[in-house]
């Protein structure tokens, strides 16, 4: 049986591939507002808690893990880690066409091949069917 | 003796930064799998999360003790790499150990997740692997 998954799955997918990568974009964005953190003035991490880069920046990676961990739960860790790697290609083209940086011809071929790795999973099934799943636990045991 | 002595130190050195990149690599992989053990035998979040709200998916995780040690290899994997940075050019520590990782997570799943790697997942993986590894250029 070939496991398709629902629109809702996909935008979890999408998720996973998104908040990592602009997560990380912020925090870097932020921390360099807040300037360089040393063993001396460890004060400074509380203060860039309250810069609103870095609190979106945490909010996102929180995001990334909550969506990572929802994606494990219903597809195979070699279906969904490919798309965390997408999350490179998000960073490599925001700074393309938004920052207008350089991409070297690396870069692009770098990109190519990991579109073609997503896009060769992305067509297969996304979970392995087991005869009997070990140790399984139904979902009901979970009380509310 | 002594002609022999540089050689001896940068041989020493490389193998020294691999082993580095192949803890945080290792650390990164065990954490990935347990993990990924840990949400396939708790179930499908969204269907808990249907039954018993947020709190119940929340606790559903957390009271897991395969996924608290899959975040504890989480945790070893980041200072790994911390550790691997200070010794280690960071445009050769994060696109090595991201690759490695990627490819050892295939064969890990296979072998202790039973995962179907098949010709178009090992592709995916190599694929990707290498596509890490120009990006870092």
């Amino acid at each position: 049986m070939k496991h398709t998954l629902k629109p809702s799955q996909y935008a979890i997918l999408a998720a996973v591939m998104l908040t990592a990568s602009v997560g990380d974009t912020l925090l870097a964005h932020g921390m360099r507002q807040v300037g360089p953190v040393s063993l001396q003035h460890l004060g400074l991490l509380l203060a860039a808690l309250r810069n609103p880069w870095v609190i979106t920046g945490i909010l996102l990676l929180l995001g990334f893990f909550a969506s990572y961990l929802t994606a494990l739960s219903w597809a195979d860790l070699t279906f969904v880690l490919p798309s965390t790697a997408f999350g490179y290609v998000v960073v490599a083209l925001l700074a393309r066409f938004w920052q207008h940086e350089h991409i070297s011809l690396y870069r692009w071929a770098g990109i190519v091949l990991i579109v073609s790795g997503v896009g060769f999973v992305a067509g297969g099934p996304s979970l392995t069917e087991h005869p009997q799943p070990q140790h399984a636990e139904p979902p009901s045991e979970v009380q509310p | 003796m002594s002609a022999l002595a540089p050689s001896v130190a940068i041989h020493v050195g490389t193998l020294e930064t691999w082993a580095t990149i192949l803890s945080v690599a290792a650390t990164a992989i065990a954490g990935d799998v347990l993990t990924a053990g840990a949400m396939r035998r708790i179930g499908d979040l969204d269907l808990i999360r249907e039954r018993a709200g947020l709190g119940g998916a929340i606790r559903a995780v957390i009271g897991s003790p395969m996924f608290l040690l899959g975040v504890l290899c989480m945790a070893l994997s980041f200072f790994s790499l911390l550790f691997t940075l200070s010794k280690v050019d960071v445009s050769l520590a994060a696109p090595a150990s991201a690759s490695l990782t990627f490819i050892g997570n295939a064969a890990a799943a296979r072998l202790f997740l039973k995962e179907n790697v098949d010709h178009r997942r090992w592709a995916a993986a190599l694929f990707v692997c290498v596509g890490v590894l120009l990006l870092a250029h």
